[in-house]
């Protein structure tokens, strides 16, 4: 599904990343936690092709992205559910509009959103904010929707980052909730957070691994979590 | 995509593509403007090439490289005189063959003058000598001279040389309208292009987004396309009808009239103005296309 092979991501001489090994098998659940510039985002963007690996290989679906087109690319994106850590928008359309995105520009739109979207917008509690511009919405109603529009087009992949950072602890646990039933449902899960009460209630409900990022490389989590 | 499957699919619309792009009143009104009055010079610039076509067409036909040469004499020269004109017109390069008009064809001729019973053979009217030139021409000057020697009673009559200018000038006239049809539709396509890339440059978040999502560079050029062909049509059309509507009104056109007033659309020529609007967003079609495309690829 996702796999990275030596992968290594560098900046300006320095090096952030570096011997990267990882397969996420389909259905699986991880975690991916460190501190706070340890290069979190850096790897979720690895992960769906925003970036590009400076040496080793990312393999997205079977291909090599260093290998993709543009059209490869949006189209595995199309395949994937990701939550920004910056929750971007379109600041002009309604979010509900905004949530069908993903359906809207793989030719989805219509008939198949509509069930689904007020149903989704309904669980990550923002049906009375259907209509409301993105600028009109607080931080915590940003990553809900952020989820939302990761979910909408039922994707194989999920990949979230942070994405309960200005969300009460019980929002926190809905949402968590929702990625929990996703994933018994088959779908392949990675959240990165340093939320690491989140991480301890959803391994009472699934069993996930915890990778931590330490010194630019990634490292199983001990069971002291 | 070729233009015309594109275009019809633009057309036909996917109003939520054409959405997901931010609406911009500004370049919204330039292009519309822009457009609207490029068309409205360019039905201008068609009016002036379908009639100085016409202009030049009919001048050029009345040439038809004929000139007469009518003799006058006293009836008992009258025979001798045109046997030496033609036979003098025979002796002169440039002449292609020369003929005395018969007293039916002469009658016929000032019939609409002096009515039917005109008695010519008791009539001091002088006779008619047609002579048609070949593509290089007689020297008319020389000729004149010659016809004086043999045929004092012979008058040349070339009028119809002075329109050759004037037929050149038609024909360069018509040749300029055509050329500033092609620059206004280039300025169509500048106009575009700049306000294409503007609206890009302006959006790249929103373009941002969209790929985040899963947006391919189609769908996402599509959006700015159908955009800028629609603003291009709409401006078109309305400059066109003004246009038309402005040439309608025109003081009307006589069969011989001016050159001023023949300038218009005759018939099945009031359907030209038709294809300005659509030339014009096939125009903007292509130019946005182009700098839509230009624009993603820069874009990592
Ligand atoms: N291309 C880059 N140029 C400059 N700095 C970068 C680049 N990529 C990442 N960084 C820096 O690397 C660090 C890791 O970023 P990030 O992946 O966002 O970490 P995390 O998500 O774990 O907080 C940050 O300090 C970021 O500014
Ligand atoms: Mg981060």
């Amino acid at each position: 599904m996702i796999e990275l092979q030596d992968a290594a991501y560098g900046y300006g001489g320095g090096s952030l990343l570096s011997d990267i090994n990882l397969r996420l098998a389909p259905g699986s659940f991880h975690f991916l936690t460190g501190p706070s510039g340890a290069g979190k985002t850096t790897f979720l963007k690895l992960c769906y092709a925003d970036l590009h690996a400076t040496s080793g290989r990312v393999t997205l679906f079977d291909q090599d992205t260093s290998e993709m087109s543009r059209d490869d690319v949006a189209q595995a994106r199309q395949r994937m559910g990701v939550v920004h850590q910056d929750c971007e928008f379109l600041d002009h359309l309604p979010l509900s509009e905004n949530i069908a995105l993903p359906l809207t520009v793989a030719g989805r739109g219509g008939a198949e959103q509509d069930g689904n979207l007020s149903e989704l917008m309904g669980w990550v509690g923002l049906s009375a904010r259907a209509d409301a511009l993105p600028p009109e919405l607080s931080g915590g109603e940003r990553q809900r929707a952020a989820l939302a529009r990761a979910v909408i087009t039922d994707p194989d992949v999920i990949l979230a980052d942070e994405p309960t950072g200005n969300i009460d602890w019980e929002m926190s646990l809905r949402l968590l909730q929702l990625l929990v039933e996703l994933n018994r449902m088959g779908k392949t899960i990675l959240i990165a957070t340093h939320d690491l009460a989140l991480i301890r209630a959803a391994k009472a409900q699934v069993s996930a691994r915890v990778l931590r990022i330490a010194g630019g490389r990634l490292q199983l989590a001990g069971a002291d979590l | 995509m070729s233009a015309l499957s594109g275009l019809l699919d633009i057309l036909k619309g996917d109003a939520q593509a054409d959405r997901v792009v931010p609406r911009r009143g500004h370049s919204v009104r330039l292009t519309l403007f822009t457009s609207g009055a490029m068309a409205f010079l360019a039905v201008f610039a068609l009016a002036l090439s379908l009639a100085s076509g016409r202009l030049a067409d009919r001048w050029s036909e009345a040439l038809a490289r004929s000139s007469t040469i009518r003799i006058s004499a006293p009836a008992a020269q009258m025979e001798a005189q045109i046997w030496a004109v033609l036979e003098v017109l025979e002796q002169t390069p440039g002449v292609a063959s020369a003929r005395a008009l018969s007293e039916e064809e002469q009658r016929d001729l000032l019939e609409p003058w002096f009515g039917p019973d005109l008695p010519l053979e008791d009539l001091p009217v002088p006779r008619l000598v047609e002579v048609i030139e070949t593509a290089e021409g007689y020297d008319p000057d020389g000729l004149r001279l010659r016809l004086a020697a043999e045929a004092p009673g012979a008058v040349l009559d070339d009028h119809t040389r002075w329109r050759r200018p004037l037929v050149r000038a038609a024909e360069r006239l018509r040749s300029l309208g055509w050329i500033s049809l092609a620059l206004i539709l280039g300025s169509v396509a500048a106009m575009v292009t700049l306000a294409a890339q503007s609206a890009l440059a302006a959006n790249v978040k929103v373009i941002r987004v969209l790929r985040l999502v899963g947006a391919r560079d189609h769908y996402i050029a599509r959006a700015f396309v159908r955009r800028f062909t629609l603003r291009a049509l709409t401006g078109a059309t309305v400059g066109t009808a003004l246009g038309m509507i402005a040439i309608a009104l025109l003081p009307s056109a006589q069969e011989e009239g001016g050159f001023l007033t023949g300038l218009g659309f005759a018939g099945l020529h009031w359907l030209w103005p038709l294809t300005v609007p659509i030339l014009s967003a096939i125009t903007a079609f292509w130019a946005t296309r182009a700098a839509a495309f230009k624009t993603l690829r820069s874009l990592p």
